[in-house]
């Protein structure tokens, strides 16, 4: 197995607001190896983006609180670093792709100078070396004419063109983590193909971590190969996508992979809803956060929070369920015989 | 076979310098039956939301002709004909979060509307209307007093549900209702006007670029691409069988919930295919339209 590059213990991530103490990240673990995708599934306030972006100390103080945990990246804890220390680990070692491509880049800049600055930052190189990487960065995200669009400006680019840009400044000091928030979530289906491949390209080549913010499933299935996912500021379910995918446990994700309508199997029967929305994280429930939307939920989720399961070597899950003592309940049969059919194809070799 | 409620014909709707216009739709022909769900997919500037927009007079439209219900709806000049259209026919928005006044209560925001149209008598049966209709969408009556910002993104849209149903309409335009929301939350809303749909027999012109979500909700869909409809039929039979080099590139792109089959899925590009003057629309199975000309078609096939 490739070496460990990132590990994150028990972080927790508060924010102090007029209301009261909202606790976003509650204690969330987990690792990822070099090469490897990890994505981060979950819905609005579920806690994903405030954990991706604790990763980079990008949460601002106040309001915002590391309120406990551990960061090691390569093996040394990010959190106790100064803003100083942490400016040189920012682009240089672990990069970041925002969502909004066209918020991400500044207007009144040229695109050639957005990426070059970064080189220069964190690299002891010229003026002009600078320029011919930027271009070569260009080219390598899959922009033509390198030469010409260094010197245009962000409104000259399409919205595909501009994520291509906001890699390319990603890549530009050669970052081990890639940490990309919703990159595609802008963008038309089309396009967001185009980037996905782009994005597993790069990682082939460099060898690249990825880690990866998003709520779409189908995007999750193309690109993971780990998945976390995360209910009211915890991880609620961890394991490789084949386990996610074919066989889940937590009733969350069960209600996810039941809320997407199927397009390959021809059921019209009424879309699985998750009832009522997330929990208010100022004064998180006692017990499973998530026991008030389960219909599976045990009279103990209202009492005791549960611990992570474990499924197989490489798959937990957060639920009651799991428990020796559980009554037995299977994935429910609209998602079984999905999963069933999916294997089927997969087995036959498609069509 | 069901009534046409909505006829387009020919719809041409331009905007920029008379010389060399911007051709967001550029001459585009459909149906809309009664009581089913017409699919309108294809990418952010192919000119989708500009036909939703042009059906319900937001803009003047630059050429060709709307039928709604027979009678052309650029002829109505007085304000009762134009009155009376606008009962017939709503829209709901993309953006749950812009498309409500935040300094109006959810109730003012739905009555807005019988108020205009003064279709209430008393003060009684207008809070009756606003509880039912709240009530219709999923909400409660107390919601009527509470302002926009104090609602989630599903709740608001459902406010925005229960505005354009206030006047009993037959024909909704839905312009990316869902697209704004959680995955979780798009279920419970697509659940929801499937469910006024079979109540109250309504018809939708259903906007969209998530094409599993289409696929789910849609009767028929149509394909634009470039201000041109390429192509139209019964949803299963788009998704089964594609005939337009364009739709098939759009399917093959969109992910599933599958990784096995994710992996080794391979994209089909869409190059771009001029068309002449001879292009038109062929029924090449029936009921299954595709735009283009005769050797297109025939080397699609």
């Amino acid at each position: 197995m490739s070496k460990k590059l990132l590990e994150v213990n028990d972080l927790k991530v508060n924010f102090k607001t007029y209301a009261g103490v909202v606790q976003a990240v509650r204690g969330v673990s987990f690792d990822l190896h070099e090469g490897e995708t990890l994505a981060i599934v979950g819905e609005s306030g579920s806690g994903k983006s405030v954990t991706s972006n604790a990763l980079m100390k990008l949460i601002p103080q106040p309001p915002g609180i590391y309120a406990g945990g551990e960061i090691l990246f390569e093996g040394k804890d990010i959190l106790p670093l100064t803003e100083k220390e942490m400016s040189k680990v920012r682009g240089n070692d672990i990069a970041m792709i925002f969502q909004d491509p066209m918020t991400a880049l500044n207007p009144t800049m040229r695109v050639g100078y957005q990426i070059t600055e970064v080189i220069l930052k964190h690299k002891k190189i010229s003026k002009q070396e600078a320029k011919e990487r930027a271009i070569e960065l260009l080219r390598q995200v899959g922009i033509p004419m390198p030469e010409r669009r260094f010197r245009q400006y962000p409104h000259e680019f399409s919205g595909g063109m501009r994520q291509r840009v906001v890699i390319a400044i990603a890549l530009a000091a050669d970052p081990k983590l890639l940490i990309a928030d919703e990159p595609t979530t802008a963008l038309d289906v089309t396009i967001q193909a185009q980037i996905l491949d782009l994005m597993k390209e790069i990682q082939k080549e460099r060898n690249t971590s990825i880690i990866f913010i998003t709520h779409d499933l189908g995007v999750v299935a193309n690109i993971a190969d780990r998945v976390a996912v995360m209910y009211a500021g915890q991880i609620v379910e961890y394991g490789t996508v084949n386990e996610i995918f074919y066989n889940p446990r937590h009733p969350y994700t069960w209600g996810l992979l039941g809320s997407m309508p199927d397009l390959k199997n021809n059921v019209q029967e009424e879309l699985r809803t998750i009832p009522g929305s997330p929990p208010n994280l100022i004064n998180p429930p006692i017990g499973d956060a998530f026991a008030p939307r389960n219909e599976y939920a045990l009279a103990i989720d209202y009492e005791k929070e549960p611990p992570m399961f474990k499924v197989s070597d490489t798959h937990y899950a957060k639920t009651w369920l799991l428990h020796p003592n559980a009554p037995k309940i299977e994935i429910p049969s609209a998602i079984q015989q999905r999963i069933e059919g999916y294997l089927k194809e997969a087995e036959t070799g498609g069509k | 076979m069901a009534n046409k409620l909505l006829e387009v014909k020919n719809l041409k709707q331009y905007f920029g310098s008379q010389t060399n216009p911007i051709k967001a739709v550029d001459g585009i022909s459909f149906d809309v039956y009664e009581g089913e769900t017409l699919g309108l997919v294809g990418e952010s500037g192919c000119g989708k939301s500009t036909t939703g927009r042009s059906i319900i007079r937001l803009y003047d439209i630059t050429g060709g002709e709307i039928l709604f219900k027979g009678k052309d709806i650029n002829a109505a000049k007085s304000r009762k004909e134009v009155k009376e259209f606008n009962r017939e026919m709503q829209m709901i928005f993309q953006d749950p979060y812009a498309s409500l006044n935040p300094r109006m209560t959810a109730g003012e925001i739905i009555s807005e509307a019988f108020e205009i149209h003064g279709l209430y008598k008393n003060k009684k049966e207008r809070q009756d209307r606003i509880g039912t209709l709240l009530e219709a969408v999923g909400l409660n009556r107390e919601h009527a007093n509470r302002y926009a910002h104090e609602f989630s993104g599903g709740q608001r849209q459902r406010i925005g549900i229960a505005r354009a149903l206030s006047l009993n309409p037959s024909f909704i335009i839905a312009d990316e209702p869902i697209s704004a929301l959680d995955v979780s939350i798009q279920a419970q809303v697509v659940n929801l006007l499937k469910k006024l749909q079979r109540e109250r027999n309504l018809t939708y012109l259903f906007i969209a670029h998530d094409l599993s979500m289409v696929k789910y909700i849609s009767d028929r869909i149509a394909v634009m691409y470039r201000g041109k409809i390429v192509e139209l039929g019964e949803a299963d039979e788009i998704y089964n069988n594609p005939i337009h080099p364009y739709t098939k590139s759009l399917l093959s792109a969109v992910p599933l919930p599958d990784p096995l089959s994710e992996r080794t899925r391979t994209r089909i590009p869409y190059e771009h295919e001029e068309v002449d003057e001879t292009a038109s629309v062929y029924e090449v199975t029936p009921k299954h339209f595709v735009y283009g000309t005769d050797a297109q078609i025939k080397k699609w096939k």
